[in-house]
């Protein structure tokens, strides 16, 4: 397998994007990451969405895009993992480039949210779960994540207020990343007088619904050398799934994906939890930041909030955790925010993520969830000296 | 989408627990399986579960997906039954207020949801508690 190197970035800033279909935010994006990249032949495109299809009447999401963008005639396709669609697009574009099958290939990724109602985008999101015995019963998302929200403050005695942190920590993070939804300092208070949307589960815990789209050139290392001085190779990179049913896995305070993946992606690269400097983990709600950071081996069991609380994860911090203000400030476009998340910490390493810079990291980690931890891909980016 | 065929085939566990059993390991699964992902065989058998359980984690849902609104709020819990199987499920008949993890609850036969307004109607076992 040839070694594998991100050379190119494109955002968009993430929010409300009334004047912007797919094909429109997805081009802002792809074009920046390849004049980043100094304009290479682009061989395949790989898309990373959730519901252009439940929400936007668009499949063949790949050919619009690659046509729009002007690279019609190259290989282009959507992957799919409900939220955790970016994470998979970038193993996707990683396997194409490692085997040799393709030299650049546009890893992007793209979601429309924000014209739907409230309930439609309930009910698309909720897809992410079984659609027979969960969706079926008017089981939201939310809710699933309630459940596992009450059972890890049951397990490890932690206080809603406790909870609330994250959230308020998020927000102070995106004051600082340019391309993040909410530039606004939230309390502890704000989150826990939020409408509540499940029990105990509130509007402030959660990611916000997005648009946006993000984008990444990927090229094989030795190529990247050539082209470019801040280089940044993808060093370890694994995608695990767990039980689909949340109810059938014996312990909702960790997801086994996560652990899996993460297990897998650091032997790939020869690294340890201790060596990450900056790491930017799935939060699409409160507890998620928390269960993220034990399952990553950041912290022991029970002992995340306690260590957020002393500092350990601010930006400068071992490791930073979610600079950007993760998926609860920067936002979640769902399918496009594992490419966000790629594309943020690949800034970091190559000491161009202008304010939200943390001081000279080496090594970086992506964790891109899908559904309730069902499929979870972990990355390992280092930067190339 | 809602269609005839795909709510059918389903009746068994909607209407009657229908889980499966592992052959091998013995182990029981909602909703059933092909294959054991503990053991790996794949010689299970349907089984009706018990209708009888222990309520472990609840949710009130304020927000609900769309379709769901006339119920609004409801909860959503994870039930183990009798045997240790784990259901997620509604819990009805019941003052929020009182509900706690250890809640001993029964399955009672409810209407779901509906497919607007021309559409089927479509029921299932959902669980209020045990008086």
């Amino acid at each position: 397998m040839r070694k594998v190197a991100i050379v190119g970035i494109g955002l968009t800033k993430v929010g409300r994007h009334f004047d912007k279909g797919l094909r429109e935010l997805f081009y802002e994006a792809a074009v920046r990451a390849i004049e980043d990249a100094g304009c290479p032949e682009i061989e395949a495109i790989i898309v990373g969405n959730m519901c252009s299809s439940s929400l936007c009447d668009q499949d063949s999401l790949g050919a619009l895009l690659a046509d729009y963008c002007g690279l019609c005639g190259r290989a282009a396709f959507k992957v799919e993992a409900a939220c955790g669609s970016g994470g998979v697009a970038l193993l996707t574009g990683y396997m194409a480039v490692a085997s040799g099958l393709y030299d650049y290939v546009l890893v992007g990724g793209v979601e429309k949210l924000t014209e739907a109602t409230t309930r439609e985008v309930t009910y698309a999101l909720a897809k992410a779960a079984d659609a027979d015995y969960e969706l079926f019963y008017g089981t939201s998302f939310t809710a699933l994540n309630a459940l596992i929200m009450r059972y890890y403050m049951r397990k490890y005695n932690v206080t809603r207020e406790d909870m609330a942190l994250w959230p308020v920590k998020m927000h102070e993070n995106a004051m600082k990343c340019p391309h993040a939804q909410f530039h606004k300092r939230i309390t502890v208070d704000d989150v826990l007088k939020s409408p509540l949307i499940a029990d105990p589960i509130r509007v402030l815990d959660c990611a916000p619904i997005s648009d946006g789209a993000a984008a990444v050139v990927l090229c094989p290392l030795e190529e990247a050398r050539r082209v470019s001085d801040a280089v940044v190779e993808v060093a370890g990179i694994a995608c695990s799934t767990d039980y689909m049913y949340l109810a059938q896995r014996p312990d909702i305070a960790s997801f086994t994906a996560t652990v899996k993946a993460a297990e897998r992606a650091y032997r790939m690269a020869k690294v340890e939890p201790r060596d990450v400097d900056v790491a930017e983990v799935h939060d699409a709600f409160s507890v998620l930041g928390f269960i993220d950071i034990e399952d990553l081996g950041f912290s022991r069991r029970g002992e995340a909030v306690k260590l957020l609380k002393e500092g350990v994860f601010d930006p400068g911090g071992k490791p930073s955790v979610n600079p950007s203000g993760g998926l609860k400030a920067r936002g979640h476009p769902v399918g496009a925010t594992g490419v966000y998340q790629v594309a943020e910490v690949a800034l970091q390493l190559m000491e161009k993520a202008g304010s939200m810079q943390v001081p000279s990291p080496e090594i970086g980690l992506v964790q891109s969830i899908g559904g309730v931890g069902t499929t979870v891909t972990v990355a390992i980016l280092r930067r190339v000296k | 989408m809602a269609s005839v065929p795909r709510y059918w085939r389903n009746i068994p566990s909607y209407y009657r627990l229908v889980g499966s059993k592992c052959r091998g390991c013995g182990r029981t699964w909602f909703p059933p399986r092909r294959c054991c992902p503990i053991c790996y065989s794949r010689d299970l058998e349907l089984i009706e579960l018990p209708t009888e359980g222990v309520l472990e984690e609840f949710t009130i849902i304020r927000t609900p997906p769309s379709g769901f609104d006339y119920y609004t709020p409801y909860v959503v819990g994870i039930v183990k039954l009798r045997d240790g199987t784990r259901v997620l499920t509604q819990v009805v008949d019941c003052d929020v207020t009182e509900l706690k993890p250890g809640t001993e609850v029964v399955a009672t036969f409810r209407r779901v949801r509906e497919d607007g307004d021309f559409g089927i109607v479509m029921y299932a076992l959902k669980f209020r508690p045990k008086r």
